[in-house]
């Protein structure tokens, strides 16, 4: 039986090869991921132990809270240097400082790559053991002197020689670039701009004069890390702390870490999706194909084959398939990791590469889930072979019989249905899930639904395909009319009239269409399981264009409500990225300006948690129109000292009413006692400030660098172009800031999710390609079972075109009722999400769906062309007398 | 390969076969009885609803008897489980059918040991290649099915039936789907074959020279045996043909 197993498969190599892709493309996508995030680690940790390579120990400030954004750890004392370097177990010590370095291009703007950080720091000693750069031209620098990476200088053509602006804290200042450098072993720091200065510099530059804000430490030979470590704590400053230097490197990886888990599992759900969707591929393609094979298996019955030897027989099978099929997958995923990193590149996200590292792991992983899905999978069509009852090996026409189930198929979907939906609200609105919680449940539940309502949907084959074949039939006509009228469609006439004689028609008759719709309604399980494959996959892309389109039109909706009074907004390059405030302190001296309105923003803890705080001036209090529960307008400008106002959820959650305390931390380990002032309801798509904010007064005097996260401008006149230029030139010394109208600011928020939605859209695409080879194998196998019924429509004067015509309208119709029923269902998800999170407003986004119709159409028509040059050239009096 | 204790190979009795219920009922056999002895080769003939067919499923536990016992080798296949009936097919059972059904991904010598290779055995290399030379397909015997003609196909489904020396071959219409010529050098095999290695064979046919070969020739009408002939020519075979309204 192993034979026959074995055999069959390789003596249909094309069906083989058809089904196999199916699980191909999923397994791709699981060993991609796993080999880019590998990949990725592998960069950051080289880079994170490279920079701490030389140095035993290392001391940094502990910073108060745990964010990483905006303010940052307090700097130690530069006279600390000297008390290290005394002791007796320290051979060396040097001390750094760093901060944000933006590099100015030729252009006047700030050199951005995508969200990479802009690194600046200084270089005590170019040739000391600490110093993980590698000069590859020039010299170290000197005074008003500059190292920049080499990537950023080969891009941007700056050489060694050239003068180059760089901003810090202040405007821009102008250095010359004394030497080119290289970080270790990596190429690309993935977009990351490096700028190095000699010490004083870097501590004007950064604004920590007599500061460091770490000291690195060369401890002697023979000294214990932990007896250095003792003599180092000894002498330090309260908030400062001193690690190992692996230590050290391990700290700075954690976040890079946690994000490199997030990307992982977020791109193992995608390639879960594609190998969901390759299940059903499976599943269906062998039941068609054991539906055809009946005579064969009951033949093996009557030879003395027992149930259980068909079933291994047909296991056996989907093991080999499983097998070859995972492990070309594999294959392709170091080529899909590549893509991956080319992907992200070009939404701005540029990652590190040191080279793609292919574990172990994730050859046993992709092996494993490849051929687990496409075995589970085969199990239902395997039990129902072994339902084939010998005598059908004498009858003709003999069917597979039904499922011991079947009766209760309908009464079954209906309920996987319904315990989908069940699970899915539960993950939903269910109390005290966690994260993981609500998503598994969501997951389970989105999971049933999508198996309950493809069994389900055989019941509406038929009427949809009564409803959607007219329709189709006049698209496509009118469709082939178009491209007949353009110069291409000249060009294949004129081909057409030399190869055949005479000239295309137009229009054919109905009877291709006719058939066709017979076909898809003669056996609507079959119909219904190849559409739901791409049911799925439109599902998911529609949910995906429900949320986007829920959230910039909230977010759009937040705008047009509070920001009020104002002209213009003053934000980063990168639109997110809290900027010095030097830049909204220059504005207000242009002429014309009225008021400049400025939202800081930084890290401060309270409650026990870390988050980002906000601060406002008393210009900015007629800028905002919030919805106030308690305080009013008025309160903006009147927090004075110890005021805030906070919104109503962390009020609700924390228990804070008018007037009540509250305890808040800043960055730089210091705490103040508030009085709530004001309590306000952030709309649906959110607000500027964050959940607690203050005086900018009060916020300055806790932090040593204040950031702006916005600017609002408000200039007389309003919004004109003279305006606007008067301040686009002011801002010129401000190469990392820019201004925009209000619609502009729209805009320039809500591109990144457009980005985003461009990565969803082509990571959902693999599973659309997947449901595409399901439909070609669905129609190759059935032009298979009906080589004599082909054969007949030819004997009796059907042409070949009409023939292509009638698999590609059955594809066709295949294709949009999955499509049509992945819009509604994906209408249906996201409408449940968007229901429950409140920062979200549901809108529909109707050329989005639309376009997703149409590709629906697109690919019935591209999978059916393989498929109907098959049927439209067998050979007539072959077919005829197929067995 | 044994007979039971009174020593038929083949014993049916009191065979009904119903399709159907109530008014829509149709009885395709209303009472047959039959025994095979070994080596003998008997001929099933009838027209078309006589429930010739239906009798040979029923005989080869195919299919089962609405009343009545079948027994083959001296086991009554109606007590069997699926099991037992599989292991039944393997060791007592071969099957010739109308249209070949061989297995198109593999060769004519993988289809011959098919049966032995689902029982875990392998044939007896002299004997084997003996069953090739019989057949006359010793030369054909790498080739696939849809390199083989209708004839050379039917051959090699003969040899699949006889290579495991099963108790008794089905032959369900053998010579159906082929031309006259072709057709009778197949049922020279059959005689020939049953005869030299005493093998006890139920052949259903319609036509009257593949029933010459027979040892005996059962009519079947309505559901019913209603006339048997010993070897006969083709001639009285007609002849009781038209009597039976075959």
């Amino acid at each position: 039986m192993t034979r026959v197993a074995l055999a069959g498969l390789f003596g249909r190599k094309l069906r083989t090869a058809l089904t196999a892709i199916a699980i191909v493309l999923g397994v791709a996508m699981v060993s991609g991921t796993f080999v880019l995030t590998d990949s990725i680690n592998k960069a950051f940790n080289s880079i994170f132990t490279d920079v701490r390579k030389g140095s035993d120990i290392v001391i940094t400030g502990k910073a108060a809270t745990s964010t990483n954004n905006g303010s940052t750890a307090p700097t130690v004392p530069a006279s600390l240097l000297a008390q290290v370097r005394g002791l007796s177990s320290v051979q060396e010590a040097e001390g750094g400082v760093d901060g944000e370095a933006h590099l100015i291009g030729s252009d006047g703007k700030a050199i951005v790559f995508g969200g990479a950080p802009n690194l600046g720091f200084s270089i005590s000693n170019g040739a000391s053991r600490f110093n993980p750069l590698t000069l590859v031209d020039g010299a170290w620098p000197k005074g008003d002197q500059v190292v920049i990476d080499k990537s950023t200088a080969s891009k941007k053509h700056f050489k060694v020689g050239d003068e180059i602006g760089v901003q810090s804290e202040g405007p821009v200042e102008k250095f010359r670039i004394s030497g080119l450098v290289k970080f270790g072993t990596v190429s690309t720091i993935g977009g990351a701009t490096l700028a190095g200065f000699d010490v004083p510099t870097a501590q004007r530059l950064f604004d920590k004069p007599d500061q460091y804000d770490e000291i690195a430490i060369g401890t002697k030979p023979g000294v214990s890390s932990n007896e250095a470590l003792q003599q180092v704590r000894a002498i330090l400053p309260p908030d400062a702390q001193a690690r190992t230097g692996a230590q050290q490197a391990k700290k700075d990886a954690q976040d890079t870490n946690s994000f490199i888990s997030f990307l992982r599992t977020f791109l193992l759900a995608f390639g879960g999706v594609a190998l969901f969707v390759g299940s059903f591929v499976i599943a269906n393609s062998l039941s068609i194909t054991i539906a055809q094979r009946t005579r064969e298996l009951a033949t093996l019955r009557t030879l003395g084959a027992s149930r259980r030897q068909v079933l291994r027989s047909i296991i056996l099978e989907s093991l080999v398939v499983g097998t070859l099929a995972s492990v070309v997958g594999l294959f392709l995923g170091l080529l899909l990791a590549k893509g991956l990193f080319k992907l992200f590149d070009a939404v701005g996200f540029t990652l590190p590469n040191s080279g793609l590292v292919f574990a172990t792991r994730t050859v046993i992983v992709a092996l494993l889930v490849g051929i687990l899905v496409t075995v589970l999978a085969s199990l239902r069509p395997a039990f129902r072979a072994t339902r084939v009852e010998p005598i059908a090996a004498v009858r003709e026409g003999a069917t597979l019989p039904e499922g011991r189930f079947a009766r209760y198929r309908t009464l079954g979907s209906l309920m996987v249905t319904l315990f989908g939906f069940a699970a899915l609200i539960y993950g939903l609105f269910g109390k005290g899930l966690g994260t993981a919680g609500v998503l598994i449940w969501m997951g389970v539940g989105a999971l049933a639904i999508f198996i309950g309502v493809s069994l389900l949907s055989t019941r509406i084959i038929g009427p949809a395909t009564e409803a959607l074949g007219p329709p189709i039939r006049w698209l496509l006509t009118a469709a082939w009319i178009v491209f007949l009228i353009t110069p291409i469609g000249w060009i294949y006439i004129a081909y057409y009239r030399i190869r055949y004689g005479v000239f295309p028609t137009f229009v054919d008759r109905s009877a291709s269409a006719e058939l066709a719709e017979d076909n898809a309604r003669r056996n609507p399980q079959r119909t219904a399981s190849t559409a739901a494959a791409l049911m799925i996959g439109l599902a998911l892309v529609t949910f995906v264009a429900v949320l986007a389109s829920g959230i910039t039109s909230s977010f759009r909706g937040a705008v047009h409500q509070i920001w009020h009074n104002a002209d213009y907004a003053i934000t980063a390059q990168n639109n997110f990225e809290p900027i010095p405030v030097a830049a909204a302190n220059a504005v207000r001296t242009v002429p014309g300006v009225e008021a400049v309105g400025n939202v800081r923003t930084g890290d401060a803890k309270a409650f026990g948690h870390s988050f980002f705080a906000t601060a406002v001036n008393p210009a900015g209090a007629t800028m905002f129109n919030l919805d106030w529960k308690v305080g009013s307008k008025a309160t903006l400008a009147t927090l004075g000292d110890d005021g805030a106002f906070v919104d109503d959820g962390y009020a609700k959650k924390h228990h804070l009413v008018g007037g009540s305390p509250f305890r808040m931390t800043f960055s730089n380990g210091k705490t103040k006692v508030f009085h709530i002032r004001g309590i306000f309801k952030p709309p649906a798509g959110g607000s500027p400030f964050g959940s607690v904010t203050v005086s900018q007064a009060t916020w300055d005097k806790f932090n040593q660098n204040p950031l702006n996260l916005y600017s609002f401008v408000r200039m007389r006149g309003g919004e004109t172009d003279a305006n606007f230029a008067k301040l686009d030139a002011k801002l010129k010394s401000f190469p990392n800031a820019k201004v925009a109208t209000r619609e502009k600011f729209i805009d320039n928020q809500i591109a990144p999710l457009n980005n985003i939605l461009n990565v969803l859209y082509v990571l959902l695409a693999l599973s659309v390609i997947v449901s595409l080879f399901g439909i070609v194998n669905t129609l190759v196998l059935t032009v298979f079972e009906r080589t004599r019924e082909i054969g007949m429509l030819r004997a009796i004067g059907m042409t070949q075109r009409q023939v292509r015509r009638m698999i590609r309208h059955e594809s066709v119709i295949t294709a949009l009722i999955g499509g049509v029923l992945g819009i509604v269902l994906g209408v249906v998800l996201g409408g449940l999400l968007v229901y429950r999170v409140d920062f979200i407003k549901f809108s529909l986004p109707v050329t989005s769906l639309i376009v997703f119709a149409i590709a629906a159409i697109v690919v019935g028509i591209l999978a059916a062309i393989f498929p109907a040059r098959r049927a439209a050239r067998l050979n007539v009096l072959q077919a005829l007398q197929y067995e | 390969m044994s007979a039971n204790g009174n020593g038929a190979v083949v014993l049916a009795t009191d065979l009904t076969r119903r399709y159907g219920e109530g008014d829509a009922a149709v009885d395709a056999l209303q009472g047959v009885s039959l025994a095979v002895e070994p080596g003998e080769l008997v001929a099933v003939m009838g027209p078309s609803g006589s429930g010739k067919s239906t009798l040979m499923h029923l005989l080869a536990a195919l299919d089962k008897p609405t009343t009545g016992t079948v027994e083959i080798a001296g086991q009554d296949v109606g007590s069997l489980n699926d099991r037992e009936v599989t292991l039944l097919r393997r060791q007592h059972i071969g099957f010739v059918f109308q249209f070949f059904n061989l297995l198109p991904m593999l060769n004519a010598e993988e289809n011959v040991k098919l049966p032995l290779s689902i029982a875990g055995e392998k044939p007896d290399p002299e004997f084997f290649s003996e069953l090739m030379h019989r057949v006359g397909l010793t030369d054909r015997r790498t080739h696939r099915p849809a390199e083989l003609s209708g004839g050379q196909q039917q051959r090699v489904a003969i040899a699949r039936a006889l290579v495991s020396k099963p108790s008794v071959v089905f032959a369900d219409e053998p010579t159906g789907n082929l031309d006259s010529q072709t057709g009778g050098d197949i049922l020279a095999l059959l005689k020939a074959s049953a005869a030299e290695l005493n093998q006890t064979m139920v052949m259903v046919t319609h036509d009257a020279h593949a029933a010459e070969i027979a040892d005996r020739v059962l009519f079947l009408a309505d559901g019913r045996i209603v006339e048997e002939l010993p070897r006969s020519d083709a001639n009285a075979i007609l002849a009781a043909m038209a009597r039976t309204g075959s």
